[in-house]
Order: C-alpha cells, then sequence, then structure tokens
C-alpha cells in the first residue's frame, strides 16, 4: 500500500482553506442519518464529540474513567499556544509554525503544523467564549506567558491548571450536546477491538467495565481520541489509565503506527524516590521562566550535597554551573524540552548530580523571588509549589526544587492523513493518539493547542468529505465481522483470565519499563537497542506464561483490564525498539548516541531519514513492514537546531 | 512503617459490603496513600486474592477521581489535599486505618471503595454550560473581564468534581459542587444569558439524585481538597432565587 497524505497543492498559507473549499460537504438534513463513534474524551475527543453533535450527526462517544470529565488533558498545567500577537513582540502563524517545525527537528509536515498555527488563534476564542477563566490582567485583557522553545509570548494559560479549564470547556460542549440527545456517553467502557467491515471501519467492541458485558457498536466513522501511550515506560507522568489499548488493537487492524519511538522525556519532573513509585509528576514547564537550573561545578559539592554535609545555600554562587544558560546563552533555561532533559542527563551521568540519588538537578526560584517578591511568585506558582512541597516534603520557597526528566507525552501514534483519517478508510486519530503535528519533539503549550485544534476545527470539515462518498445508508451490527471481532475479544479475554501464574501483571509492567527507560528512553544506542528486543521478547512470552489474572470477566475486574493493557505495551515496547534501531539518526526525542555532534545535540540525517516511518502490522510474531511517508519542505530551511 | 488497615469490602451494589482487616506491612513514609494501597494490592494478588477496587486515575490531584473516607474524613486528615496527593507521613507507624467509600444515596458503590458518581455529570449536563457552538464567537479579547472577578470566578471553577463534599456532609448534599458551577458561569459575562435558568435546571437535577439538604455546617468547605468555599452556595441560592422572580 502506498502511503497518501493527501496534502493540498498551493502555496503553504492557503492550502487549508483551498482544502475547506474542496471538500465534500454533508447536507444538514442527512447528517442525522450518520453515526459517529468517538473514543475517548479528552480536549480532542470532547471537542470532537460535541462540535460533530452541533453539526447534527449522531455521536456515541465513550471513555473508561467514570466520566468525560476525568480525561488526562486535565493534568495539563502550563498553558496552550495561540498565535494571537497580543504582545505586539513579533508573533505570527508563520513564526508558530516555524517553531512548531524547528521545534520538531524537521520530522513534521509542513501542511499540518501550519493549519495548526493557523487555527489557534480559533481555540483562544472558542474557550473564552465557553466561559474558560483564562488568566487576565487588570485591565481585563488576556494575559500571556513565554515557554520554552519560543522567543515570543503566546501562550495563554489558566494558573497551573490549564488542562483541567480547557477539558471543563469541552466537557461543558459536549455536556450540553449529551443533554440534547445528540451525544450518547458511554463512561467506565473501554474499546478492545475495531470492526472492519469491507475494508472499512465501522464500529467497535468494547468492554462495559462494570459488569463485564461486551458489546458491540456500528457507526460509519470511528474516531481514536485516545491519548498517548507513554506508559509503556511504566513511570511516566501520565495518569495511571492512560494506554494504547484502542490505539494498538486498531493497528493490528490495519491502522498504520507512525513514528513510534518519538517520546517525550519532560525536563522537569519531581525525581523517582523508590521501587514504589506508581507515577511521576511533572513541574510545569513555565517555571523555567522564572527558575534557574544549575548543578554544583565539581563532583566533589555533588557529593557533599548527596551526603547531606552540606545545603545547597551552602554552595556559592561561582561554584554553580547554570548549565543551559551557559551553553544556551540566547534562549537559556527556555530551550526545548529533549535539549534540557539530555543535559540534565549529561551532568548527572558527569557525576554532578544531586538529591540522594544524584539523578536530579536544581531547579532555583531565589533569584526571583528576590527580584519579584515570594508573593508575585505565589501569584503565579503557588499550586505547583504546593503540590511540590506535598509530594517531597521540602518548601520550595525556601530551597530549591529537585527535578529530573520524565517521559511526559508520545509524538508518535497513529498514522493520519491530512484529514486526520488513518490507513484504514473511516477510522480517524485525533489529538495525542496520532502521529502528526509535532515531529519528533513537541513544544510545550502546543499538546492542548493540537488537540483541540483536531477536535474543534479539523475533523468537523474533514469527516464530512468520508461520510458524503460513502452515503447515509444505515450502518448495524448484524454484519458477521462484528460478531467475529467480539467473539475474538471474548477468546482473548479467557485467554488472559486463564493465566494464573506466579508474577502479578504490575510486576510485567515494571519489567517493561525498566527495559524500554534503560534502552528506548533518552538516549538509545544500537548495542541496547538490540539487547532492548531480546528482552522483551522473552517478558512478552514470559507473560502468557507466568502472569497472575484474577477474577472473572462479568464482574469488575481491575486485573483484567490492567491485563489486557500491559499485553499491548509489551507488543508496542518491541515496535518502538524496532523503530528505534531503523532510525539512523538522533533527531528530538529521539537520541542514538552513535549519531551527535562534536558538542553532543542530536545530529540528523536529512538525506537518508527525513521520512515519517509508518508501520504495518502483519500479523502474530511476524516482522512489521516498514512504509516511508518522505517529507517535503518547500517553506523551511533544515538547518541544525540551534538555541545557543 | 507497618500499619493495619480496615477496609470497607463490596462485590457490587446489590451485595451487602463489610470490614475487611489487612496488614500493610513496610510502607514507606514516602509513599502515597493510594501507592500503599497498591502494595497491599500486589500482595493480595499475589495469594490469589481478589484486590481491593478504588477509582483514581491521575494521582496528581487534579482529575478528581480518588476519594475514600480515611478515618472518617474524606481524602484523610489532610486539608487541601486529594487522597493521591497524600504522603505516608501524615500516619504514624502501627495506626490502624479504617478505608470506606463515599456514603451517599446518591452515589452508589461500584465495588468495594468505588462509587458512582455519574450523578453529578447530569446535574452538569442540565446546564452547567454556556450555550455556544463551535465557530462564529467574538475574539477573546472582545470580552474584556477585570481581573477580580475573572480570579473570583476561577477559584469557584477549580473544582475537580470528585464528591468529598458530598461525603463531608451529614445530609449528601452536594450544594458545594452544584454552586462552584453555578457562580462561575454567574459572575462571568458570557454566563448572563443563561445564568437563571442554569440555576434552575442544575438544583432541580441536583434534588432529582436524591442528595440532601443544605443545613450550613460547612463541613463540605472544610474538606473539599480545592477549598471550595460555601460563599458559592450563598450565591446559588441567590440565582435560584432570583430565578423565580426574574424571568431571565
Amino acid at each position: 500500500m502506498k502511503l497518501d497524505a493527501k496534502i493540498p497543492e498551493g502555496p503553504l498559507a492557503e492550502k487549508w482553506s483551498k482544502h475547506k473549499f474542496n471538500l465534500k460537504l454533508v447536507n444538514p438534513a442527512n447528517k442525522r442519518k450518520y453515526d459517529i463513534i468517538v473514543v475517548g474524551t479528552g480536549l480532542a475527543g470532547a471537542s470532537a464529540a460535541a462540535s460533530l453533535a452541533e453539526l447534527g450527526y449522531n455521536v456515541k462517544a465513550f471513555c473508561f474513567q467514570d466520566s468525560p470529565r476525568r480525561a488526562h488533558s486535565i493534568a495539563a498545567q502550563g498553558g496552550i499556544n495561540a498565535a494571537k500577537n497580543y504582545r505586539n513582540d513579533g508573533d505570527s502563524v508563520f513564526r508558530l509554525f516555524y517553531d512548531t517545525i524547528k521545534g520538531g527537528d524537521y520530522r513534521a509536515r509542513e501542511a499540518n503544523v501550519y493549519r495548526l498555527a493557523e487555527v489557534s488563534v480559533n481555540i483562544i476564542d472558542q474557550c473564552v467564549a465557553q466561559g474558560v477563566p483564562f488568566a487576565r490582567e487588570y485591565g481585563g485583557l488576556l494575559d500571556n506567558r513565554s515557554f520554552g522553545g519560543a522567543q515570543v509570548s503566546r501562550t495563554f494559560y489558566a494558573r497551573g491548571q490549564t488542562g483541567q479549564q480547557l477539558l471543563l470547556g469541552a466537557y461543558s460542549a459536549l455536556n450540553r450536546q449529551i443533554n440534547e440527545g445528540k451525544v450518547k456517553m458511554y463512561t467506565r467502557s473501554e474499546m478492545l477491538d475495531l470492526v472492519v467491515v469491507d475494508g472499512k471501519a465501522q464500529g467497535i467492541v468494547t468492554r462495559n467495565l462494570v459488569n463485564g458485558k461486551i458489546e458491540t457498536h456500528a457507526a460509519h466513522a470511528v474516531l481514536l481520541c485516545t491519548g498517548g501511550y507513554g506508559n509503556v515506560f511504566y513511570l511516566s507522568t501520565n495518569a495511571m489509565g492512560s494506554n494504547v489499548t484502542a490505539a494498538w488493537r486498531a493497528h493490528k487492524r490495519g491502522a498504520f503506527f507512525g513514528n513510534p519511538c518519538y517520546t517525550q522525556i519532560h525536563p522537569t519532573c519531581i525525581p523517582v524516590t523508590g521501587d514504589h513509585q506508581s507515577k511521576l509528576t511533572l513541574m510545569s514547564e513555565s517555571l523555567r521562566n522564572d527558575g534557574r537550573v544549575w548543578v554544583p561545578k565539581t563532583v566533589d559539592l555533588s557529593q557533599k550535597l548527596r551526603n547531606g554535609e552540606i545545603k545547597a545555600k551552602d554552595i556559592k554562587e561561582e561554584d554553580r554551573d547554570y548549565f543551559l544558560e551557559r551553553k544556551y546563552p540566547s534562549f537559556g533555561n527556555l530551550v526545548p524540552r529533549d535539549v534540557a532533559s539530555r543535559n540534565a542527563k549529561q551532568v548527572c551521568d558527569e557525576g554532578r548530580g544531586v538529591g540522594k540519588s544524584g539523578l536530579a538537578v536544581f531547579l532555583d526560584f531565589s533569584d526571583s523571588i528576590n527580584r519579584l517578591g515570594k508573593d508575585t511568585v505565589a501569584a503565579k506558582y503557588g499550586n505547583l509549589f504546593d503540590m511540590y512541597y506535598q509530594i517531597t516534603d521540602e518548601n520550595p520557597y525556601e530551597q530549591p526544587m529537585r527535578i529530573y526528566p520524565a517521559v511526559h507525552y508520545t509524538m508518535g501514534g497513529l498514522w493520519v492523513d491530512y484529514n486526520l483519517m488513518t490507513s484504514v478508510p473511516g477510522l480517524y486519530a485525533l489529538g495525542e493518539a496520532n502521529f502528526s503535528d509535532h515531529g519528533a519533539n513537541r513544544l510545550g503549550a502546543s499538546a492542548l493547542m493540537q488537540g483541540l485544534a483536531d477536535g474543534y476545527f479539523v475533523i468537523p470539515y474533514t469527516v464530512g468529505d468520508y461520510l458524503a462518498t460513502i452515503g447515509p445508508a444505515p450502518i448495524n451490527t448484524n454484519h458477521p465481522a462484528f460478531e467475529q471481532t467480539k467473539k475474538e475479544v471474548e477468546e482473548n479475554i479467557k485467554t488472559l483470565l486463564s493465566l494464573r501464574g506466579n508474577k502479578t501483571v504490575d510486576e510485567y509492567h515494571r519489567d517493561l519499563g525498566k527495559i524500554m527507560w534503560e534502552y528506548c528512553g533518552m538516549s538509545r544506542s544500537e548495542e541496547g537497542l538490540k539487547k532492548a528486543k531480546k528482552l522483551i521478547s522473552d517478558l512478552r512470552e514470559d507473560f502468557w506464561k507466568n502472569a497472575i489474572v484474577l477474577g472473572e470477566g462479568e464482574e469488575v475486574n481491575q486485573s483484567l483490564e490492567k491485563a489486557g493493557r500491559v499485553a499491548d505495551f509489551i507488543e508496542l515496547g518491541e515496535l518502538m525498539v524496532d523503530d528505534a534501531l531503523n532510525r539512523n539518526e538522533s533527531c528530538g526525542g529521539h537520541f542514538r548516541e552513535e549519531y551527535q555532534t562534536p558538542e553532543g545535540e542530536a545530529l540528523r540525517n536529512d538525506d537518508d531519514y527525513a521520512y515519517v516511518a509508518a508501520w504495518e502490522y502483519k500479523g502474530k510474531n511476524q516482522p512489521e513492514e516498514l512504509h516511508k511517508e518522505e517529507l517535503v519542505f518547500e517553506n523551511v530551511k533544515l538547518t541544525q537546531r540551534s538555541y545557543k | 512503617m507497618n500499619l493495619t488497615l480496615k477496609v470497607w469490602r463490596q462485590k457490587n451494589s446489590q451485595t451487602p459490603g463489610k470490614f475487611v482487616t489487612y496488614k500493610a506491612e513496610e510502607i514507606s513514609p514516602d509513599m502515597s496513600f493510594l501507592e500503599m494501597l497498591d502494595v497491599v494490592n500486589e500482595k493480595l494478588v499475589k495469594t490469589q486474592e481478589d484486590p481491593i477496587q478504588f477509582d483514581h486515575d491521575c494521582r496528581e490531584g487534579i482529575c478528581g477521581m480518588c476519594s475514600l473516607m480515611i478515618n472518617g474524613e474524606p481524602h484523610g486528615p489532610k486539608r487541601a489535599t486529594t487522597t493521591c496527593q497524600l504522603h505516608m507521613r501524615s500516619f504514624k507507624d502501627g495506626e490502624t486505618i479504617v478505608i470506606e467509600p463515599w456514603r451517599a444515596a446518591a452515589f452508589p458503590v461500584v465495588k468495594d471503595l468505588a462509587v458512582d458518581r455519574s450523578a453529578f455529570d447530569r446535574i452538569q449536563q442540565a446546564g452547567g454550560y454556556v450555550s455556544v457552538g463551535t465557530g462564529g464567537v467574538p475574539d477573546a479579547n472582545e470580552i474584556l473581564i477585570p481581573k477580580t472577578i475573572a480570579d473570583e470566578a476561577f477559584n469557584s471553577a477549580t473544582c475537580i468534581g470528585c464528591g468529598a463534599c458530598v461525603a463531608a456532609c451529614k445530609n449528601a448534599s452536594a450544594m458545594l459542587f452544584v454552586s462552584a458551577k453555578v457562580s462561575q458561569y454567574a459572575m462571568l459575562p458570557q454566563g448572563q444569558t443563561e445564568r437563571y435558568e442554569r440555576a434552575k435546571a442544575m438544583v432541580n437535577q441536583m434534588d432529582d439524585e436524591g442528595f440532601g439538604s443544605c443545613t450550613n455546617t460547612y463541613a463540605c468547605e472544610a474538606q473539599c481538597p480545592k477549598e471550595i468555599k460555601v460563599t458559592n452556595i450563598a450565591r446559588m441560592n441567590r440565582e435560584y432565587f432570583n430565578a423565580e422572580f426574574i424571568k431571565g
């Protein structure tokens, strides 16, 4: 199969407008004859479900949580970018586009990224109209702040909980449609498979997580808005329930997986304290606006800190290494995430890390507190400081925070064309679940932007084009493919429930996470990846022999839920390793030790790897087939990224 | 640390439940309360026993999914803290901890410590929104909102919908939750057009769900992990009464 990204012809700035005009429309009276399934109710899912229902389509929305408001978009802290140029500081749609392409280390599609920048301005308008309480200035206008990888202030924010406020906005729009009967909401429901009829996505199989009932649902189109797969690393900043199952099962039904190895390691997270740790907590990147990152200049001082002989404040100014400011004078502490993370790892590898484990660097607010006063700093970051205090029992107003990189976001995801359609006709992927807009590294405050762009302003146009093509004839679950897929799901559950070995599913998950972090994390090498491949494949075999899965299918059974998700993570892990092995270059979050500049920066190979790697599932125990979508750059010049 | 847990176990909403005693051993004070339960659960699974079901997701104190009555207090002894952000350093070695689900007729038990809070969703669906469709809205800066009002509306908007207010209330009243949403919109210019219909619809739905009445004990405010203020309840009452007199 040849990949066609369906990028419209014409100048960059006109592509989306022209494309919107060329897309087929469904007339208003016919829209109610179409059913659309939306899986996931985060920013992408809730905004898509609400917008499509407003247009008149019949929407069925699904989430595994007890309420659509709990999707993990809610945890985003820092903000959302938009090229409003309210600051008069030189921002524009083109600059946001340029920053995003460059920030992604030239591994994203120009046309998609430009569209994202273009609709970013509409998102802010939309959210404000819904009553989202963004930060404001005394004159009543919206406030902005700056974020990593940009030299303009284009980030809109709602204290340290922008994600919750934007999600509640989308949730309120969704609620309105539920109230009007246009959306039927299924909570505590997990998608376990995709139903494909004659090559087209026509429904899903779900498990009701309360009574265990396996259900089938039919529709003219299926939208996966199921988020990322960072939990493949076990420890990440994702929610405990975040998983790849819906996307992975769709992948096994024919949807190609794009750039699975592109994962983002966020530089400012609270460091790991012990083996009991179940998840990592992010400290918003916005903290780097006012916090300075440093470690002691010498290993000796670092050693003394770690032994508790001295405290951070005992280290004299001249003995501190503000390594980001030193190495990147023009961006300083605001370099993109991948660069900040790698440098933190580097100084820790040199033995200059802080904290008991030595796997942490300082994020110090004392200068800002002296300059702005404690109250101003508290007004900006109070809830983050409180959260830090609660978790670590250390007061960040009095001593510097300790931070270390952690898995945060996955740029990879299901391959989609410009219309957000996967390689299975009728199946779409939105938000973090797709691979499309962030290349090899995502800039801060761009995830919320992309989720809402896809849901509010892209899919309402593009899905109509497909629906108009297939026509409004009713689709129901009578086709034998539904029964067949349901049977396969039930058999898989039966096999899982028969596992009564001696190792818990959590133990497998932890083992997988350790392998992935060690060999497919911040730094990768051919040798390590090959080792990881063997380790994961052994782990997979062992899982299906020795895992313990308790209980029965027809009840609430968290043991079973976890087992299914971890089994999928193990398979995905293998594909991530294959993808990382295939990509013999460093770019963004994918850092191969063999490919670096003399200064230790990521060294791309544009001649051979300026493509999207889209992987096709070929059956159990078969190697996946690689398809390449060449990336064409007509508007930006590919250069070595420099933040110096 | 070593602890004794008395945990409410209940197979489903139809089956009666009971307290079961478990040992939580070798617990680190740096663990969160839920990580302590993870340790207990992993041991249970190892011995082929059904693990304790509890709701949780983000573990950052923002999704509102975690709950638990801990020694009779929603989200445990620490103020302004969700269970997932409560750490074991708040407890003493050797302590006995009683863990129950939220108790309210409108929140039926799903299993063990997990309850069904969909009543909250239905209240929001009844009117917790501004009726604005996607597209066709004014530029964001055309709606001016004074900072003081924006900040006050924000304080109401920080509610995470966990249900601690209901669990804390001897009447199982949902007034704090509902009033936070009603207040947010009543204070903002975007919410003016529908402010009275909204208050009425949401209050009526709240009553239909079987939540109790407010008798001003302020237990909800004391236990709210996001420190939502009872002044919201006063605002909601005003909105609701005005709705009777001023036909919006």
